[in-house]
């Protein structure tokens, strides 16, 4: 739209996405053939390639003045049908930017993580192929133009999901937790494709930048087109990103390979959610109600999701769980509008998360594939380098300063506060508690308590994680420890929400001013003192409770353990309501399928075959039989004419 | 002095039916052929009969389609039957069944 052509820009943007494109068609023809280190090689090389792109348009977005940091690009004309007109647009803004460097800088080093985790895997190459893909289509997702575009993405990062989940397709268990993953996010799809058509409908095209210029213009303020819309895309945010109630196939995608856990389940796919609603900020804005609801959902998410993991024995689930409750945190500020503070989460999320999976995936590593917490144990003094780069994740998880998630939690809960929703931040800070307990009883279980009596004997195979899956975590752990430099502040605005600004706050219509008013330099101290006194209670009790005792069995069962540890048999629920009642029709449907349609099909073949059976006997092949039934059918023939009154005149 | 039509019409039929039940009792295949010949010549006569009494010449004609027809199917059906009887040896019908169901 606007600012001075810069013709490098789009050059640079179309390469983002175009490089692991290229990577994943050349490994997918290629790959088997090739070793393992030109595999290695093509596929971190793209995405490496990618994120110098990204740094490249960051630099010349840079060298414009705020206001002029926005360069839609619309590369051809895709669809043209009657009155609508759908271009392949790109979008190089500063919230693409951010969002598209947190993508491309996490996932390479994700990539390098999976040269060392998936060594000696049968399905090496095409393991990288679907990790190239992934990145091009997360980044055609972060780059879009508009939503049509966007939905491209969106729907090939769920394919990708899908594939890598059930990677281990040999594993039934594998195999299913990929199709539910693409059946439970396919219901949100639905929302999300309701989403783009009254889009349309509203505004006549799908285009982020005129959306967010016309919004104020063309949708009333609390109205219905503009609260139906906004919340049509929270439902497919809700499905992509794992929120209440359709995050059921988030723990049960941990049967993926712990990298691809890392890269999708934790740092960018299920993010998604968030980004989209940043992106729709001026509908939103325009939709009262439907923030309301995208905040309550986060907050209650946050808390439920937290309180699952509490019990959950196995150590991906309970990240997996985290990172619903963290995803159910940035909706929570996107939906009270603190869009720079959401963005913030998402990326300092994607730092930590991303590390403590790493953390998690490199544990298994050393331990040949173990999952359950109870199993592991006093890895502390085995796996020295492992165990600091999961505690400074669990520490940034928990919100400890100076870590990165402290100043994104904090950010978003004192928005939160600040706007007025003051049960909402209630809510948030009560799984803050429940964050701390949680990942301390993890890393207190994993690397800290004595293993018991029952824990199999496996000394024979301890080892650190080789270079490749080191350097990876030792980054991620730097961008934990500093991260928090791109928020930091506590009475004005961080770098990183200032970089954001022109891009979430264009179109909205302040009534209001501000919410996050000027006097609030000894109230947002309180308010973090609070925040990480809570923390640090959760944290010391976990402590407690776990770090001394020895494995020698599982909490004690109670009424609330049991509670948690079948997440308030959401998922039964869902079993008995839906599942069940699928599977009776899909057996009527089987049943009626054999029983009453193949049954009329062959029953009428054999019917025929049958009667054929009976007539044949009528082809004697006696010539004189023949000749007398020519004989009789003649004498019959001629009776019917004369009973009939003669031939007809 | 003229004959009256309905005794040509009742030796016609009789023609006819003897015809008929030579076709259907006999199992020699020239036999039955000649009972076929005698059913056709039998309809033959009924046609110059009604030609005769309606004063029509269509009867008369239709007579010498059925003679051309006869007599060609006299060559075809004769040599079918030498060629039978050159591979079998033998002209009774009811042993020619090759194309029993």
């Amino acid at each position: 739209m606007t600012g001075a052509p810069i013709p490098v820009v789009p050059l640079l943007a179309v390469l983002i996405p175009l490089l692991p494109l290229l990577g994943w068609a050349v490994l997918g023809l290629w790959g088997r053939r090739w070793g393992r280190r030109t595999v290695a090689l093509v596929a971190c090389g793209t995405v490496t390639a990618s994120f110098v792109a990204a740094c490249l348009v960051l630099r010349a977005l840079l060298a414009l003045s705020s206001g002029d940091r926005h360069v839609a690009i619309d590369l051809y004309r895709w669809i043209a049908a009657g009155p609508i007109t759908i271009p392949m647009g790109l979008l190089v803004d500063t919230l693409s930017v951010a969002m598209a460097l947190v993508v491309s800088g996490v996932g390479a080093l994700i990539h390098v993580y999976s040269v060392g985790y998936m060594a000696d895997d049968e399905g090496f190459a095409r393991y990288f192929a679907y990790m190239n893909l992934f990145m091009a289509a997360m980044l055609t997702l972060t780059l879009a133009g508009n939503l049509v575009v966007m939905f491209i993405g969106w729907e090939g990062v769920g394919l990708c999901s899908y594939l890598l989940i059930a990677f281990w397709f040999t594993r039934p268990a594998a195999a299913r937790a990929g199709v539910k993953a693409f059946i439970v996010t396919r219901l949100g799809d639905v929302g999300f494709l309701l989403g783009i058509f009254l889009a349309f409908a509203l505004f006549g095209t799908a285009d982020f930048t005129v959306m967010t210029r016309t919004a104020a213009a063309r949708l009333p303020e609390g109205g219905a087109a503009a609260t139906v819309l906004a919340l049509l895309l929270f439902l497919g945010a809700t499905g992509k990103s794992a929120q209440l109630p359709l995050y059921v196939w988030l723990p049960d995608a941990m049967e993926g390979p712990t990298p691809v856990s890392a890269l999708i389940h934790a740092a960018t796919m299920v993010t998604a959610g968030v980004y989209m609603i940043a992106r729709m900020h001026a509908v939103y804005a325009r939709a009262p109600l439907a923030m309301d609801v995208v905040a309550a959902v986060g907050a209650v998410t946050a808390i439920f999701a937290a309180a699952s993991a509490l019990v959950e024995p196995d150590i991906k689930r309970v990240l997996a769980y985290s990172t619903i409750s963290q995803i159910g945190y940035m909706f929570l500020g996107v939906g009270v509008g603190a869009w720079g503070a959401g963005m913030f989460h998402l990326t300092s999320h994607a730092f930590f998360k991303a590390l403590l999976f790493l953390a998690a995936g490199s544990v298994m590593h050393a331990l040949g594939g173990t999952t359950d917490m109870w199993q592991m144990g006093g890895l502390l003094r085995r796996l020295p380098p492992t165990a600091a780069a999961f505690a400074i994740g669990a520490l940034s998880l928990a919100g400890i300063p100076p870590l990165v998630g402290f100043f994104s939690k904090d950010q978003i809960l004192s928005d939160v506060f600040h706007r007025g929703h003051v049960w909402l931040w209630a809510l948030g800070i009560a799984a803050a508690g429940l964050t701390a307990f949680y990942i301390v009883r993890a890393f207190a279980l994993t690397f800290v308590a004595a293993p018991g009596a029952d824990t199999p004997p496996r000394d024979h195979h301890r080892h650190d994680p080789p270079r490749a899956m080191a350097w990876p975590m030792g980054g991620l752990a730097l961008l934990s420890i500093a991260g928090g430099a791109l928020g930091w502040s506590f009475t004005h605005p961080g770098v990183l929400e200032q970089w954001l600004r022109p891009a979430v706050e264009a179109g909205i219509v302040q009534n209001a001013p501000a919410a996050a008013g000027g006097a609030q330099g000894g109230g947002e101290a309180a308010l973090v003192a609070t925040s990480v006194a809570v923390a640090a209670a959760g944290m010391i009790l976990a402590w407690r409770v776990y770090a001394r005792r020895t494995l020698h069995g599982r909490s004690p069962s109670s009424v609330v353990g049991d509670i948690l540890a079948h997440q308030f048999y959401i998922e039964a629920m869902y079993d008995a309501a839906i599942v069940a009642p699928s599977r009776a029709l899909a057996r009527m449907a089987e049943a009626l399928d054999r029983d009453v349609i193949d049954g009329a099909v062959t029953g009428i073949g054999s019917a025929l075959a049958a009667g054929g059976q009976v007539l044949r006997k009528a082809q004697s092949g006696f010539l004189r039989r023949y000749a007398a039934f020519m004989l009789i059918g003649a004498l019959l023939i001629l009776a019917y004419w004369m009973l009939a009154g003669g031939i007809s005149r | 002095m003229t004959v009256p039509a309905p005794y040509y019409l009742a030796l016609s039929a009789v023609l006819f039916a003897l015809g008929t039940a030579g076709v259907l009792v006999r199992r020699s295949a020239l036999v039955v052929f000649m009972s076929i010949e005698l059913m056709l010549n039998a309809v033959n006569l009924t046609f110059v009969t009604f030609a005769r009494l309606h004063q029509s010449i269509d009867g008369q004609l239709l007579v010498f389609f059925v003679l051309v027809v006869a007599a060609t199917e006299v060559v075809i059906g004769l040599a079918i039957i030498v060629d039978i009887f050159r591979s079998r040896d033998t002209v009774d019908v009811d042993d020619v069944d090759l194309l029993r169901g």
